[in-house]
């Protein structure tokens, strides 16, 4: 009887213990959950921030740049033939093609600024940085393949045969795909028989001498060159550009500083965050006044009636209609009734202050209704009409509340993306929108355009400007927390 | 031609409040009888006239001239003009201003309250008369219980059930998820966390909730998406790229807050003395939760996964990001599936042509979504109502 008894206990307790565990655990996932997507998302996004460009000596030839016309100078002509002078021996067409592909199309735009700041340096050689294309920056990045780069140990023969090499000595270590570069060439290896390599040329050796010990290495790349956007050649001479040094890290301010673009290593995100900050701000301009109003009548004048009701129900509904609902709304009424410019910072404000005002509303109302009725009263008592007191002494003292309301819907404004689709604002738009009737794009809508494309260097961005949305949000989240701390009153 | 228009109109407001309020300052020293109200407010007041005058000659003048004329600001300032001109002459020492000028800020206060009614009877009406161009072109029965959905094929057939289907799968899986996380972190966090452990809980929620959904979209489709896939195929499915199951699930991640909060709320709003009663029992706390904490709180729980399901079948960004184009009619979270608001973002983003029945579905599309998302929230918020009346 008695153990039964304990039996039964314990098996309540442990069924107690099961259930406590399910808690945590939910909790648990939930964290675990936020952690792996920041951690993804920093991780995919960081090396973004940065960008490698490569420094270069250029004569800045009075021919190619006119000093009375300097913005009219073929800069691009001078920075590539700067480049193509590091390498004199690639010359077919091909070659000169995929060498072209290491350096950006934007490659010329700091050497052009340098001279556009300072037309004295036409005529004069300077060292200038060039940034790189997509795929050879990814490649610096390590993110195109692994590359491991072994001293070669011990001695080679090498010799031409036809269109290809054999080379015999030392080739224990040697497998096949490896590149080999001796003799100021560069040889992939195709097949081995033996100790014997047969090898085809990526850069020709200048000589045919035997390599000795430390004059010759071997490369490893851990990626198929049918599975990576740079090839083996291209490799080679990047190793080149690596070995001399003259590849430099730097933080790419681009990324802030630019508006879209089609080159990956060119796109930034300042013709969207300008787009967000107008469309945000007008949507503010028109959602606060409003919500504030709609707020202060239906907490402090509105009587108990059926239209009373019916504006309550009403907003606590909007609050949760799906967005894409008012995307639509947007384009029939907007667009199409009102006949306002598509894209336009100025409609997408308009359809996001519709979205925000539910919650701004409910928010002031929760900040009026939290200052206590003996304010009212004792303004009432000493002679003041209901609006006076409402309006010198219950609103000052609901505006922390209001302004904390207001950040958070303003933090929502500035996250949202669905109704912007409808209303045309992910046009691909690359100059940075100078007013609100300005065809732009907002922070969201670019991390859903750069998402859809399939370069890897895009995707990266895309984690990049998330990183710069959720910081925006986070400080704005901060601001409002603090706001509330801070002017928080209990009665 | 517009900022011209609101520096004309404010001009000639401020100017009406200097005028109003040096009249009645004026009357004040001139020792006549005492002033009835302030003269600021009698300057208010005129200023509220021209005000208004202002905007209604310029929205008049819009109307007849067109949005762009040069004649805006002008006629913005003749209206305000008059408008002041005629009550001028009104101010006088027993004149009410106060009371007007209030009567008109309650006015205002009443107007902007009914730009929530004007915004709800604007989403009515802008997803109804496309929607009802649509149905003269397709009928309702076809279009309800059609099953097969590409708009943009020649014959284009408009059968909504795939995506019915599609949006109820992505639904039920997000739930699924949910479901059980949301509502068994509410009630750990109310009934067994300490409260500086809610303190460090409830902001990882809040944390979660605030972030914006494309954010999710692209970690469902870039990073979920393949993990899902490459694990399936590990243990040998075949699993497509944009599966129902990827979106399901981040979608669900995205609703945990709203349920867990939402039940948060109600959990802690049943009284603590059913709670006391049940202990004096002799039951343990789990018991106590599961005969009578949730019993009690259940009409809230209920109205919170109804809020949750209309959010997740209203979801746009993740499901346009990570679930697929194509209108399969299934019900294997493997398969690639789209939904409503798929199809209402793919259909309306670029050019539109209002004559196409391609672009007037999204709007019937939209109608519909409207309707189901208004009925689920309508019947939660009257639950919460009702289930908050009883306790208070």
């Amino acid at each position: 009887m008695t153990d039964l008894r304990a039996d039964f206990i314990a098996k309540r307790y442990a069924s107690e213990r099961r259930f406590k565990f399910l808690g945590a655990a939910a909790l648990g996932i939930t964290a675990l959950f936020l952690i792996f997507l920041v951690s993804d998302i920093v991780i995919k996004g960081f090396p973004a921030f940065f960008e490698h460009r490569v420094m270069m000596e250029v004569t800045v030839d009075p021919a190619k740049v006119d000093a009375a016309k300097p913005m009219a100078g073929d800069y691009d002509g001078l920075v590539n033939d700067a480049f193509r002078a590091l390498y004199p021996n690639v010359t077919s067409r091909a070659d000169r093609k995929a060498l072209g592909g290491i350096l950006s199309q934007g490659a010329a735009d700091d050497l052009r600024a340098m001279v556009l700041a300072d037309p004295g340096l036409i005529g004069k050689t300077l060292k200038v940085p060039a940034l790189l294309s997509d795929d050879a920056d990814l490649y610096f990045k390590g993110m195109q393949t692994g590359v491991k780069t072994a001293a070669g140990a011990g001695t080679l023969q090498i010799a031409q045969a036809g269109e290809s090499y054999v080379i015999t000595g030392d080739t224990k270590d040697i497998v096949q795909g490896q590149i080999i570069r001796a003799n100021g060439g560069a040889l992939r290896v195709t097949s081995l028989e033996g100790t014997t390599v047969l090898a085809e040329a990526l850069v020709a050796p200048t000589t045919l001498n035997t390599a000795t010990s430390g004059q010759w290495d071997i490369l490893t790349l851990s990626v198929k060159e049918t599975e990576r956007r740079i090839n083996d050649r291209q490799v080679v001479w990047m190793e080149q550009l690596r070995q001399s040094d003259s590849v430099g890290k730097t933080i790419s301010w681009r990324f802030f500083t630019s508006g879209d673009s089609r080159e990956a290593e060119l796109a930034g995100i300042k013709g969207a965050l300008v787009g967000s900050l107008f469309t945000v701000a007008v949507s503010l301009l028109l959602a606060l006044p409003l919500g504030i109003a709609a707020a202060i009548y239906l907490e402090q004048f509105a009587p108990k009636n059926k239209l009373t009701d019916l504006i309550e129900v009403n907003i606590n509904n909007l609050a949760a209609v799906p967005s894409i609902i008012f995307g639509l709304l947007g384009l029939a009424v907007f667009l199409n009734f009102f006949g306002l410019p598509r894209s336009a910072p100025l409609v997408g404000g308009l359809v996001l202050a519709l979205l925000v005002l539910p919650t701004i509303i409910i928010a002031a109302r929760a900040a009026l209704k939290a200052v206590p009725p003996s304010i009212t009263e004792a303004a009432l008592g000493v002679g003041a009409s209901k609006q006076q007191a409402v309006f010198q002494h219950v609103l000052p003292l609901a505006v922390p509340g209001i302004l904390t309301g207001t950040i958070l819907g303003l933090a929502r404004a500035f996250g949202e993306t669905a109704p912007l689709l409808m209303i045309g604002m992910v046009a691909f738009i690359a100059d940075v929108p100078q007013g609100v009737n300005d065809a732009a794009t907002v922070l969201p809508v670019q991390i859903y355009l750069w998402s859809d494309l399939p370069e890897i260097a895009f995707q990266s961005k895309t984690a990049a400007a998330i990183i710069v949305l959720m910081v925006v949000l986070f400080s704005l989240n901060a601001i409002a927390i603090y706001l509330r701390k801070r002017f928080e009153r209990r009665w | 031609m517009f900022v011209w228009t609101i520096v004309a109109g404010l001009a000639l407001t401020i100017a009406a409040f200097l005028a109003g309020q040096s009249r009645a300052a004026g009357m004040r020293l001139s020792g006549g009888a005492a002033l009835h109200s302030l003269p600021s407010y009698h300057g208010m007041y005129l200023g509220a006239a021209a005000l208004s005058g202002a905007i209604l000659a310029a929205i008049l003048a819009a109307l007849v001239l067109g949005s762009q004329s040069a004649a805006l600001p002008v006629s913005a300032a003749a209206g305000a003009a008059i408008a002041a001109a005629a009550l001028y002459s009104g101010i006088k020492p027993d004149f009410r201003a106060r009371n007007m000028f209030e009567r008109f800020v309650l006015g205002v206060l009443i107007a902007c309250s009914g730009v929530a009614i004007l915004t709800t009877v604007g989403i009515v009406f802008s997803v109804l008369f496309e929607s009802i161009i649509f149905f003269r072109e397709i009928s309702v029965v076809s279009f309800l219980f059609g099953t097969q959905w590409s708009p943009t094929s020649t014959p284009a057939s408009f059968g909504f059930l795939p995506l019915l289907v599609g949006t109820f799968l992505i639904t039920a899986i997000a739930i699924a998820v949910a479901g059980p996380l949301g509502l068994f972190s509410a009630i750990y966090m109310a009934e067994y966390s300490s409260p500086k452990l809610r303190s460090v809980l409830k902001p990882l929620l809040e944390i979660l909730a605030g972030i914006p959904t494309v954010v999710l979209g692209f970690f469902a489709a870039l990073t979920v998406a393949p993990l899902i896939r490459n694990s399936g195929e590990a243990i040998g499915l075949s699993v497509a790229s944009e599966s129902a199951l990827a979106a399901g699930l981040v979608m669900g991640m995205m609703i945990v807050p709203l349920i867990s909060s939402l039940s948060d709320d109600i959990i802690n709003a049943v009284p603590q003395s059913l709670r006391d009663g049940s202990y004096a029992m002799g039951a343990t706390k789990s018991e106590t939760i599961k005969r009578v904490v949730l019993p009690a709180a259940l009409p809230g729980i209920v109205s919170a996964f109804m809020l949750a399901i209309s959010r997740a079948v209203g979801e746009t960004m993740i499901v346009v990001m990570a679930a697929g184009l194509a209108a399969n009619l299934s019900i294997n979270p493997l398969e690639a599936v789209t939904t409503i608001t798929v199809q209402i973002a793919t259909l309306l983003v670029g050019d539109q042509e209002f004559d196409s029945a391609k672009t007037l579905s999204a709007f019937a599309l939209g109608f519909v979504l409207f309707l189901f998302t208004l009925a689920l929230n309508y019947i939660a918020l009257r639950i919460v109502q009702k289930y908050r009346e009883q306790y208070d």
